[in-house]
């Protein structure tokens, strides 16, 4: 038995147009997962039919091992905070809050303590009484919340709910979500367009483009290990460069030969590829006249110290590099200065086009 | 400089205050003057003070006829709600130049004059070429029959007038609606039904009521429609005052009647308002 929801090989067109590509995915209980991606790529739509507000044209979605594809909404218990909030504005805070309650029957006395202790959860408890047109945008968002969770849910789906909240404010809510969610130990699954946001919150993060799943793992490994250029570019910068294949262990860049880790099996010489380093792993140094025989030569075009870190850009046989690197590790190299630049094997990530 | 503002907020009262004088508060005195006077045989009024007019209100028959007048009110705004909400919110959820089709569509239908409607309806439910022929080919009647005069094509006709004014009255709260509070209800366990008892009912009860009253008050005040397809027996006050004033040349109980029929019908409005306002408070 598998704890938790799965999804088995959704797809949801509409007319001609495919929204959700054959999506299978699995979110084991207690995990905070996020759903990331460009607006469009179908994460909203795919969130949507988890919580059953749309019906999916194929495929299964499956909850503690049950079909769950034809449950209604109202009978799944999954609670879900929607873009927009979708507070009801006709009700006080309290009311709003204990709209699920009331709906599963639960008595005034229980309903009033159930409200006081979710009103104290997020760390509001005075507002009960409030209409909502009284509260600020972060106080909305966490009465969403509390709304959402009074039901006791089986899965919390957060539809980027905290995009419109000012960047301060957004970054001390996503840290309060994760205490929250840790807290309740509740299954979690966030829609967001915010890469950082993903990174900083979630366990497991499934990047979507074009409705089709792009990879899924942890944070750190899809930073650090992307399965394709699409994953590369759009999580953190990147140096993407066209390479061809030269061996088991090597690529050629131009005129030089990259050592990199061993390369998937299915490449073979010749191929072409696509060569993915992140900014912060370029090692560059002043030319000493020799040749580094695995290094880039390139000319420094752009500085830029932005406290606590420097930001250069390089141009090397015409193509632009980004590198970063920490004030302590810089030996001031001025701006048109040639430079070696090396990859370091183990930072070098060959993607196939 | 305080002086002339405030001779200008007087100024720009005394606008409102001037078309409410001369269009109600003016024409309704003269009503209240004349049910008051003496009848004159040759159709007018004549000058002096008598009760009598408001005495013969008393009459069975008449105090029939008003709460016919209400009752059928009350009957016509309860359906045009009824098939105007749904027909409403289902337009909102069209594309944008649909929606122009049919708001120009329903607008075009007021410009027809309501004896014209009256009378198409006539022919409408007449026996020979009338909707009871259709009827009967789809077995649903024996025999082609006359349809009027009687309450139902009263009824029709008047929910066909009103209608246009139901949809134009809900069209911007429907159009404003959105979906997820609607999806919100439904994902913290509100089936369909509750979904809308709960957040649509309250989203929209005003505007809602304020549709339901001009609907009621729009049909208090039908003449054509119960004279051309009702019974004569179930004519309502407007028909009655009607024909008191140009063939009964009574002018003095026609005014007493129209304030009578003022009065229930500001009754009304107040026992709307007061039933918006109290489920608000549940």
């Amino acid at each position: 038995m598998t704890l938790g929801l799965e999804i088995q090989g959704v797809t949801k067109t509409y007319g001609s147009n495919i929204v959700v590509n054959n999506v299978s995915l699995r979110v084991p209980r207690g995990q905070f997962v996020c759903f990331l991606g460009p607006s469009g790529c179908g994460k909203t739509t795919l969130m949507r039919m988890i919580a059953g507000l749309e019906t999916p044209t194929a495929g299964r979605i499956l909850f503690n091992d049950k079909d769950i594809t034809d449950t209604p909404v109202h009978r799944r218990n999954f609670a879900m905070v929607f873009q927009a909030l979708a507070l009801f504005p006709f009700l006080s805070v309290e009311d709003n809050i204990a709209y699920s309650l009331k709906l599963r029957n639960v008595g005034p006395a229980d309903r009033r303590s159930r409200v006081r202790e979710l009103l104290e959860l997020i760390k509001l408890p005075d507002i009960g009484p409030r209409s909502i047109d009284q509260l600020s945008g972060g106080q909305r968002q966490r009465v969403a919340i509390a709304r959402a969770l009074a039901q006791e849910p089986r899965l919390f789906l957060l539809d980027e709910p905290l995009s419109a909240l000012d960047a301060k404010l957004r970054d001390h809510m996503q840290v309060e979500l994760r205490l929250l969610q840790q807290k309740l130990q509740i299954t979690t699954i966030l829609v967001t367009h915010d890469q950082r946001e993903a990174m900083t919150i979630a366990d497991t993060i499934v990047l979507m483009a074009d409705g089709v799943v792009q990879q899924i793992g942890p944070p750190s490994e899809i930073y650090s290990k992307p399965a394709n250029r699409f994953v590369a570019g759009f999580i953190g910068q990147s140096n993407l460069l066209e390479a061809v294949v030269a061996g088991r262990q090597h690529v050629r860049l131009g005129n030089s030969v990259i050592e990199t880790n061993t390369l998937p099996t299915h490449l073979r010489d010749g191929d072409h590829v696509t060569l993915s380093i992140r900014p912060e792993s370029l090692r560059v140094t002043r030319r000493n006249g020799d040749d580094i025989p695995d290094a880039l030569l390139g000319r420094i075009t752009f500085v830029r110290d932005v406290g606590g870190l420097i930001e250069l850009r390089i141009e090397s046989e015409g193509r632009e590099l980004i590198g970063t690197t920490t004030p302590a590790e810089w030996d001031g190299i001025a701006v048109t200065e040639t430079v070696a630049i090396r990859l370091p094997p183990d930072a070098c990530m060959v993607l196939p086009n | 400089m305080q002086h002339a503002a405030r001779l200008r907020l007087a100024l720009l009262l005394s606008w409102p205050t001037l078309t409410l004088l001369g269009l109600v508060a003016i024409p309704a005195l003269l009503l209240i003057r004349i049910s008051i006077a003496p009848r004159d045989p040759s159709g007018m009024w004549s000058p002096g003070f008598t009760l009598h007019a408001y005495r013969a209100l008393m009459e069975p028959e008449l105090l029939g006829a008003l709460l016919d007048s209400v009752e059928m009110a009350v009957v016509v705004a309860a359906i045009s709600l009824g098939l105007g909400f749904p027909l409403t919110y289902l337009i909102t959820r069209m594309r944008r130049g649909q929606q122009v089709v049919w708001l120009v569509f329903l607008l075009t239908t007021l410009s027809l004059s309501d004896v014209l409607i009256a009378f198409s309806w006539q022919v409408m439910l007449s026996k020979r070429i009338g909707l009871s022929n259709v009827f009967v080919a789809l077995g649903l009647m024996d025999a082609p029959a006359s349809l009027t005069p009687s309450s139902g094509a009263v009824i029709a006709c008047l929910v066909y007038l009103v209608l246009p004014f139901t949809v134009l009255t809900l069209f911007p709260v429907l159009s404003r609606l959105k979906t997820d509070v609607i999806e919100a209800a439904r994902t913290l366990g509100a089936s369909p039904l509750r979904a809308f008892t709960s957040v649509v009912v309250p989203l929209t009860r005003g505007p809602a009521m304020i549709a339901f009253l001009m609907a009621a008050i729009l049909t208090v005040g039908a003449y054509v429609p119960p004279l051309v397809l009702g019974r004569p027996q179930h004519w309502p006050m407007a028909v009655l005052i009607g024909s008191t004033a140009l063939a009964g040349h009574d002018l003095p109980r026609a005014s007493a009647m129209s304030i009578f029929l003022l009065g229930a019908t500001i009754l009304l409005a107040i026992l709307t308002a007061r039933v918006a306002r109290g489920r608000r408070r549940a």
